[in-house]
């Protein structure tokens, strides 16, 4: 009896023992505290909230439509249509650019995904913070046009249908094998506070056309993520919002967009209570590393971005190529057909050949905050891959930095006869469409439908050209363990940097005869010592 | 090991201090020659990092010695022990490329009053005042290249390192040559000894008087 009790004291103890050592050190206190449910997609900047929108008289009405309740909106908050209407949120055109050069998605801009929205609008505007953005003849100027609810609302409920020019639907509505539902308006038109992640990440996170799509460090695995994901955004840690960093002012929120200049301005908050939380340095200064640590003086050529994020959709994959040529295949029974692998789409007739991949190394780039993009009446060379977005800088740019890059290669249609990209007419604005590609399958009805509602040019000849578009990696910051190596980059052969010219870097560079006439010279000195030795030794006295 | 035909005279050459620098510093050197190597990508030992940060504080830890080496040399007057000669310079290279093989004595045999025969002489001065300067120079700045532009210079990195790595190509081939020349006394490890207790065994045939 005696001994059974100890047998178990023991297995009790070691089982006790085990768990405690199972969990990590430095796993307690404060930083792991769950937050409350509301808190769960971000602390905002600031909680300082004087206001229940649920109290609010305007907003007890019997909403029927996302209009009436942005005019509810707008009786209190008077000015805020007007901020949000000058902002890229809006226009989907660079605020920095002139009008003429149409640099935006709303303009000339072209990518290697759905290429652009001309004539496409109802499926790409179920992203505008907007309602009814259905084909180029919408009114911009129109307050209530404004839908401030994808924006603020906080029940999660609130979902725009996804080929509706941003509307929501009346009635319960199926796409995709989900179903839509009309919101309740009264309660998420009371549930609004500042943006949280989910917020942002309904457009955000879903970024050409589906999860993960386009950029390699913004997907859903975002909405919570764990401190191995993202340290600042962590739910159990920081977990920020977006706004944290994207601050803003009158609804201009601080980002890069297709115009921005070079980032020149290196200061800190601690340097100037002012500065915008948008750069890594603003919070963490040029110095973030502990005194003497190498890596302070690495800022002025590398990114934090470069060591700090080792890769990319390290949760969920991201597509990493799309090929357009391969769209219109139709199975043996002469139907459109999908292929799907690991979860995601790998073929669709309507759009081609796709790649995913998790776990991405990104490629590397000079980048001094400046991109210039190919837009649709840039000449292009289509004998080798065409670089869509082109970024800034070089190792003696004193603006410039290493950082890490998303390139998602595609191969889409262009204009052989202009060397133009081309805008094809994809999605078909009712049943009759007699161009649209995903209803017909007919490249060159679709493109010229496309062009002439842009009123560009066709030479009405189409081939398919090799693109590459890039994404700067700046989100999933992993935890500073597992910033990279050294060797990472200062090795010899393929490190990360190998492909960039330029500048020396020890350990990758070397110079080739030097090693050679110094190897040469270390060899023969020792067989020199080598063959005086031996004479020395033939020749002893005996 | 005693050669027949001479008699063995021991003379106290090296101090204790020029003894502990001089293996202090030659440990330094072959450290330093381990790690710099490996930063250069030759190989991979310590890892990238760490070899790095090894590297740095063993080529502070030698500057500080070299100043403590250079102060004792102009305070104990063994600098003159480097003053370059001609003198004999072509007999002792003449005995090295031939006497030695036939047993002839050394042109320039030690002594107290002459330490180093005139070809290391030259050799030693060179190093001393030319290679482990330039090697340091050329380090320092590799080490502050952060701040030269603060400090009014611009020099590309590749020619900062280019200098670096010639010297210590350099530096590895002086290290083979002279590791060998230590086997050249009277007997294999007379020479090695000598700088373990400081006293030297020379062959006491006559000629040392005469050798300046």
């Amino acid at each position: 009896m005696k001994k059974a009790l100890s047998a178990v004291l023991v297995l009790v103890l070691a089982g006790m023992a085990a768990v405690a050592m199972a969990t990590p050190a430095g796993d307690n206190g404060e930083a792991t505290k769950m937050p409350p449910a509301e808190l769960q997609f971000g602390r905002v900047h600031s909680e300082n909230h004087t206001a229940d929108h649920s109290k609010f008289p305007e907003l007890q009405g019997e909403f029927t439509s996302g209009p009436e309740v942005t005019r509810a909106c707008l009786q209190c908050h008077t000015e805020a249509a007007k901020q949000l209407q000058e902002t890229i949120h809006w226009t989907w055109l660079c605020p920095a650019a002139e009008p003429e050069a149409h640099l935006g998605k709303a303009g000339w801009v072209v990518n290697n995904f759905c290429i652009n929205i001309a004539s496409n609008e109802p499926r790409c505007t179920s992203c505008h913070a907007g309602y009814g953005w259905r084909d180029k003849n919408f009114d911009f100027t129109q307050q209530d046009h404004v839908d401030c609810l994808v924006c603020h609302e906080q029940t999660g409920t609130y979902k725009k249908f996804p080929t509706m020019a941003g509307n929501v639907v009346s009635e319960p509505k199926q796409f995709g094998g989900k179903t839509w539902m009309p919101p309740d308006w009264n309660k998420v038109a009371q549930s609004v506070g500042l943006p949280t992640r989910r917020n942002c990440g309904t457009c955000h996170f879903f970024g050409g056309g589906g999860e993960g799509v386009k950029h390699g460090d913004l997907d859903a695995s975002l909405f919570k993520p764990d401190e191995q994901l993202d340290v600042h955004m962590a739910v159990a840690g920081e977990n920020f919002s977006c706004t944290r960093c994207h601050e803003t002012e009158k609804h201009r929120i601080a980002g890069r967009c297709y115009k921005s200049t070079p980032l020149t301005d290196r200061r800190s908050l601690v340097d100037f209570d002012q500065i915008k939380r948008i750069t890594c340095y603003a919070c963490h200064t040029e110095t973030p590393h502990e005194d003497g640590h190498k890596a302070n003086d690495h800022v002025d050529k590398v990114a934090c971005q470069t060591c700090h994020i080792p890769a990319f959709a390290r949760e969920h994959s991201t597509k990493m190529r799309w090929d357009w040529s391969t769209a219109g295949r139709k199975d043996e029974s002469g139907k459109p057909f999908s292929r799907a692998k690991n979860g995601r789409p790998a073929y669709h007739t309507k759009k081609g050949d796709f790649v995913w991949a998790s776990n991405v190394q990104p490629e590397y780039f000079w980048f001094n905050g400046q991109l210039t993009y190919t837009t649709l009446v840039d000449k292009i060379d289509p004998s080798s891959s065409v670089l869509m977005n082109k970024p800034h800088g070089d190792y003696n740019d004193p603006h410039a930095r290493i950082y890490p890059f998303k390139v998602h290669r595609g191969k889409q249609p262009y204009d052989a006869g202009n060397n133009t990209f081309v805008v094809p007419h994809l999605y078909p604005s009712g049943k009759d469409d007699p161009t649209a590609y995903w209803k017909h399958y007919e490249w060159g009805p679709a493109i010229q439908t496309a062009m002439d509602y842009l009123g560009l040019p066709y030479s009405g000849k189409m081939g398919f050209v090799e693109t590459e578009y890039l994404f700067q990696t700046t989100h999933m910051v992993a935890p500073k363990e597992k910033a990279l190596a050294c060797t990472e980059c200062h090795v010899r052969g393929d490190g990360r940097l190998a492909n960039l010219a330029g500048f020396y870097m020890p350990g990758r560079d070397r110079s080739g005869i030097l090693d050679f006439l110094g190897w040469a010279g270390v060899i023969a000195a020792f067989i020199g010592v080598l063959i005086h030795g031996a004479v020395r030794f033939a020749t002893r006295r005996r | 090991m005693t050669e027949p035909f001479c008699e063995i005279e021991r003379v106290y050459l090296y101090t204790r201090f020029e003894r502990f620098w001089h293996w202090a510093q030659a440990l330094l050197v072959m450290f330093l020659l381990l790690t710099g190597f490996e930063i250069h990508g030759s190989y991979d030992l310590f890892g990238f990092k760490l070899a790095t940060e090894l590297h740095n504080y063993t080529a502070w830890t030698w500057l500080i010695l070299y100043i403590f080496i250079l102060f004792w040399q102009a305070t104990t007057e063994q600098w003159k022990q480097y003053v370059p000669t001609t003198k004999k310079l072509l007999a002792v290279a003449w005995y090295y490329m031939h006497g030695i093989f036939k047993r002839e004595p050394h042109p320039v045999p030690k002594s107290a009053r002459v330490k180093h025969n005139p070809l290391q002489r030259l050799t030693y001065l060179g190093i001393a005042i030319v290679l482990i300067p330039v090697q340091m120079a050329s380090g320092i700045l590799y080490f502050y290249y952060n701040s030269l532009p603060e400090w009014g210079m611009s020099i590309p990195l590749s020619y900062i390192s280019f200098v670096h790595t010639a010297c210590a190509y350099a530096l590895l081939i002086f290290l083979v040559v002279h590791v060998y020349m230590t086997s050249t006394g009277h007997s294999i490890t007379a020479h090695f000894k000598a700088m373990c207790t400081g006293w030297e065994e020379v062959p006491a045939n006559g000629e040392e008087q005469g050798a300046a």
